[in-house]
C-alpha cells in the first residue's frame, strides 16, 4: 500500500487511467463473449482482452515500477509480445477447427468446401476428400 | 499525496476483471459446443493473467508477474492442444 503513495501525481494519474482502460476493455470483451449469438461472432471477442486489455494493464505496470525503481523496467514487454504473437495463432486454429467440425456435420450456415473452391481459381482438388 | 485514486482504480479493476471472469465462466458452462468452451477457456486465462498483474501492481512484488507469465505460456500450449484435438481427434500425430 505504501509504495504507491511514493509515486508522483502524474504517474499515479497515468497508471490509474491505463489500469481502468485495460479492465474496462477486457470486461467489454467478456460481455460480448456472453451475449453474442453465433460462434463466428463470439470468436472476435477474446481479442479485446489480448490487445488493449493486456496492453493497458502492462503499460500501467511499466509506468509504476519504472518510476518507483528510477530505471526502465521492461520485463512486462515479454508478456505483451507473447500474448500478441500467440492470440492470432490460437484463434485461427480454433476457427479452422470449428469450420471443419461444422462442415463435417453439414451445418447450413457455413460455406461448403465446394462453394469456396469455386471462388478461388487455383483451389486444390476436393474430389478425393 | 496519498495514492487514493490509484488504489481505488486498482480495486475497481479487480472487480471488473472478476466480473469478466464470471461472464467467461458462464459461457464455459453453457457451451453450447466444444469450440465455444475452448474459446471461453482461452479468454478466461487471459483475464486471470490480467487479474494477477493488477495484484502485482497493488502489492509491489514481481512474484505475481512471473505467475502471470507462466499462465500465459501454459494457456497458449493447452489451447493449441485442445484446438488440434477438435480438428483431428488427436493431439500429436
Amino acid at each position: 500500500m505504501t509504495h504507491l503513495a511514493e509515486l508522483p501525481v502524474w504517474a499515479q494519474l497515468l497508471a490509474a487511467f491505463f489500469i481502468l482502460v485495460g479492465a474496462v476493455v477486457t470486461l467489454i470483451g467478456a460481455v460480448g463473449l456472453l451475449t453474442l449469438r453465433d460462434f463466428y461472432d463470439r470468436i472476435h471477442t477474446p481479442t479485446l482482452g489480448s490487445t488493449w486489455g493486456t496492453g493497458g494493464i502492462l503499460l500501467a505496470s511499466i509506468i509504476i515500477f519504472s518510476v518507483l525503481q528510477s530505471r526502465p523496467v521492461l520485463h512486462e514487454v515479454l508478456i505483451a509480445v507473447f500474448v500478441t504473437v500467440t492470440m492470432p495463432v490460437v484463434l485461427m486454429l480454433l476457427g479452422r477447427a470449428a469450420l471443419y467440425r461444422d462442415r463435417t456435420e453439414g451445418v447450413e450456415t457455413v460455406p461448403s468446401m465446394e462453394a469456396v473452391s469455386g471462388l478461388v481459381e487455383d483451389a486444390p482438388e476436393t474430389d478425393g476428400k | 499525496m496519498s495514492a487514493t485514486l490509484l488504489m481505488w482504480s486498482v480495486t475497481l479493476a479487480h472487480v471488473l476483471l472478476a466480473v469478466a471472469m464470471v461472464c467467461q465462466a458462464i459461457r464455459f458452462i453453457r457451451g453450447p459446443r466444444a469450440q465455444d468452451r475452448v474459446m471461453a477457456f482461452d479468454a478466461f486465462y487471459i483475464s486471470s493473467m490480467l487479474l494477477l498483474l493488477t495484484f502485482g501492481i497493488r502489492t509491489g512484488t514481481t512474484l505475481y508477474f512471473e505467475a502471470a507469465l507462466v499462465i500465459s505460456l501454459l494457456g497458449f500450449v493447452s489451447t493449441v492442444a485442445l484446438a488440434k484435438f477438435l480438428m483431428r481427434g488427436e493431439v500429436i500425430e
